[in-house]
């Protein structure tokens, strides 16, 4: 039996506990705030797509343009991105092992998160706003 | 002397997916990183059916077609029922993250659970959004 292999993590990165991510469970517990916060938010945006199903154009900007749906779709928009991102991150982390494809793979990652975020987040202000003007 | 050559181990590799015989609880734990990721990319249908509310009526017009169509119809039932398995999936998360159900007959329960209880969620949203129209 070879001899247990000296750590090779210093003193300090130990005491840190940040492990090999750099991140310590700082994604974890991410993972489960959103998680929790998108069962509620979800909820409220399948209601609201089902009372948008065919109805016509003002009528379907009204109902987004109410405060409480657009509060819920802007709150839904942002748990869920920021959910996705992480987790299609564990999948990217797990099955892509090359270097570079990994990191053109994180970096695309989170340009998707985000513009899908900000095209949302933009379209839901643009309808709800636009009524008080 | 020429330096001997150090003896080549091969490394030990874990056995994956295909050694395995499929059970219920690897299954759903499978199908709720596919369900994750098939969300992921539907959060883009998301993101357009929200930016052609907020471009007008002419591309809100067309978007809704799309999913009053039957295909587009499909398309949101399956999107419904992905949704519905990735949220039980993620509730048995927080079963287990608090210490609970690893014993072999909660184990399997919950993973029963997680698809029989998509199922039903699934036809009950649906059932009731095409009641109170």
């Amino acid at each position: 039996m070879a001899a247990p292999s000296p750590s090779l993590r210093t003193a300090r990165a130990r005491v840190k506990g940040l492990g090999a991510s750099g991140h310590g469970a700082g994604h974890w517990w991410q993972q489960r705030v959103t998680a929790a916060l998108n069962i509620p938010l979800m909820i409220g945006f399948i209601v609201i797509i089902a009372m948008m199903a065919g109805r016509p154009y003002p009528e379907a900007v009204a109902l987004v343009s109410h405060p409480l749906a657009a509060l819920v779709l802007i709150g839904g928009v942002i748990s869920v991105t920021l959910h996705m991102r992480i987790g299609m991150q564990v999948v990217i982390e797990d099955y892509v092992h090359d270097k570079g494809l990994k990191f053109a793979a994180l970096f695309a990652n989170t340009t998707y998160a985000v513009a899908v975020a900000v095209a949302c987040l933009y379209a839901i202000l643009r309808v709800s706003l636009a009524r008080l003007v | 002397m020429a330096p001997t050559a150090r003896p080549t181990v091969t490394a030990p590799l874990s056995p994956h997916l295909q050694i395995y015989r499929w059970t219920w609880t690897m299954a759903m734990s499978v199908f709720h990183r596919i369900t994750g990721t098939a969300l992921y990319g539907g959060t883009a249908l998301v993101a357009i059916w929200l930016v052609a509310l907020a471009s007008g009526p002419a591309a809100y017009g067309w978007v809704a077609g799309f999913f009053g169509s039957l295909f587009g119809k499909l398309v949101l039932f399956a999107y419904t029922w992905i949704l519905m398995h990735h949220m039980l999936g993620g509730l048995r998360h927080f079963i287990w993250d608090v210490g609970q159900g690893f014993d072999r007959e909660r184990r399997m329960w919950l993973a029963r659970g997680t698809l029989i209880g998509s199922v039903i969620l699934t036809v009950l949203i649906w059932a009731l959004a095409l009641v109170i129209r």
